[in-house]
């Protein structure tokens, strides 16, 4: 197994003439979470999507640099977007469940992927949903509507969905900042869980989520990387001035 | 503009609270070793008495500090500012002990007259030792990582002038067995007087630790 599931080098994003990332470089190890905090509007979600390509959706946008996934640069033009996606996929601030059951919703990618196999997409799910931590707690509602769970047990069911598609690579936008504390704890206990298996790279605004859950942190601010390293040095020892204002909460 | 201006109170605040304590202390130290060598029994038991109230200071302030890290949840450099604080504190609080061990030797030596040479030593040692406690605070209010290290050289002093009255103790009590009582009280005092020490060298330690993030042994 490589140690560096991911790295970027020299990036660069503008949407039209605004720059949003500066000569970006990061190495993302392989079965690590890495957490990518720093104050609203500094470029943490547009990064987050440089790593699957989500900005392509995006009109106005062009990048510059390279992202590799596995050594293979995930911006040449010949790469097949949706297979990139299914290898590095993403869960989003608010949960957003698809309007069925939840078995339907976890069901979804592999069904999209062209398994019709009734017992394989039972394996599937379970297998999906006891990952997300939520089997024991759901397995009696599998075929009620995902949209009349908790919003905790939503995102899992979201976590659950992208799980069942197999992903490499995790990508989660403050996944838990519109869940209430028990959810959230749920939820950062599945991450460090996950970890064995896949590799994380998390966004958030609760610095002491950042301390707890990740084992290395990227500090960013107004487009930059003001300091990336062992999440541990950043919360008990950081070298850069601004990265202590912000995590000590004297920002601005 | 801080964004965390009353959490930023608190740090000061407690800073002060330390300070108070260091003087009760600093106080301590220095009367404990004149009810010493006065042989001064009421001053040592108003020592003695004295040490309560630290006690009772050094459980508020802590209690200050607990509260601090539960509802302020303090990271990097201000949990150190909480963690050393919490550290001086429980040093200072030895030293008390220790001054109160100083006038309980005083009273034991009630109604005697020191006569051997060495105890002249004491007096220095105590300035010695105050003025590391002294130092010790200041570098602490001013996160001054040269006045700390300046500090902790001072323990060398301490300890040369500890082994110096020791051989000389010895001497005294092998040439006169009538001083065997109040050379082995003196001992005594001059041991605590440099544990004190040792405990205004950890105060520097923390200091350092405060300012730098990484710990340095320095005694
Ligand atoms: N589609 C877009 N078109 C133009 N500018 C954009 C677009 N999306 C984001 N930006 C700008 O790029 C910068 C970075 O935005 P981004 O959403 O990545 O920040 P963020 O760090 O995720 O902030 P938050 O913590 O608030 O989610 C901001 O200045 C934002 O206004
Ligand atoms: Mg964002």
């Amino acid at each position: 197994m490589k140690k560096n599931k991911m790295l970027v080098r020299d990036l660069n994003l503008y949407y039209m003439d605004f720059q949003a990332l500066k000569k970006i470089n990061l190495d993302i190890e392989t079965n690590r979470i890495t957490a990518l905090i720093g104050p609203s509007g500094c470029g943490k979600s547009t990064f987050l999507r440089v790593l699957n390509r989500m900005n392509d959706l995006i009109d106005g946008v062009r990048i510059e640099g390279s992202v590799f996934l596995d050594e293979e640069d995930i911006y040449r033009p010949e790469v097949d977007v949706v297979a990139l996606r299914k290898r590095v996929g993403m869960v989003f601030q608010r949960p957003n469940p698809f309007p069925m059951s939840v078995y339907d919703n976890v069901a979804y990618g592999p069904r999209v992927h062209g398994i019709r196999n009734k017992n394989r997409l039972d394996e599937i799910v379970e297998h999906s949903l006891r990952s997300a931590a939520l089997w024991d707690e759901i397995r009696d509602r599998l075929f009620k509507s995902a949209l009349g769970l908790s919003g905790g047990q939503q995102q899992r069911v979201c976590i659950a969905r992208l799980l069942a598609i197999e992903p490499e690579v995790v990508l989660m936008d403050e996944p838990s900042s519109a869940l209430d504390p028990i959810s959230t704890l749920k939820v950062e206990e599945l991450i460090q869980i996950l970890k064995q298996e896949y590799t994380i790279v998390i966004v958030t605004h609760n610095m002491q989520q950042a301390a707890r859950v990740s084992d290395l942190t990227a500090f960013f601010l107004n487009g930059e990387i003001v300091e990336f390293s062992i999440t541990d040095e950043i919360f008990t020892r950081p070298k850069d001035q601004r990265t202590e204002d912000y995590i000590t909460g004297r920002f601005g | 503009m801080s964004t965390r201006a009353a959490f930023d109170k608190a740090l000061k605040e407690l800073q002060q609270d330390i300070l108070r304590m260091a003087s009760l202390v600093e106080q301590a130290v220095y009367d404990s070793v004149q009810s010493l060598v006065k042989v001064d029994v009421t001053e040592a038991s108003q020592v003695i008495i004295g040490d309560d109230m630290i006690d009772k200071l050094f459980l508020e302030i802590e209690e200050k500090c607990i509260k601090i890290i539960a509802t302020q949840q303090p990271i990097a450099r201000d949990l150190r500012i909480v963690i050393t604080g919490m550290k001086i504190l429980l040093n200072l609080e030895r030293m008390a002990d220790h001054a109160v061990d100083i006038a309980r030797s005083a009273m034991c030596l009630s109604g005697q007259t020191l006569t051997v040479k060495p105890l002249e030593y004491i007096p220095q040692m105590a300035r010695l030792t105050q003025q590391m406690i002294k130092d010790g605070l200041d570098s602490y209010v001013q996160s001054d990582i040269e006045k700390a290290s300046a500090m902790c050289a001072l323990d060398d002093d301490v300890d040369y002038i500890f082994a110096q009255v020791f051989r000389e103790l010895i001497n005294c009590m092998m040439e006169n067995p009538e001083v065997v009582m109040q050379s082995t009280y003196l001992l005594h005092v001059c041991r605590y007087l440099e544990r004190i020490a040792d405990h205004a060298t950890n105060i520097g330690e923390e200091v350092i630790y405060l300012v730098t993030g990484e710990h340095k042994e320095l005694n």
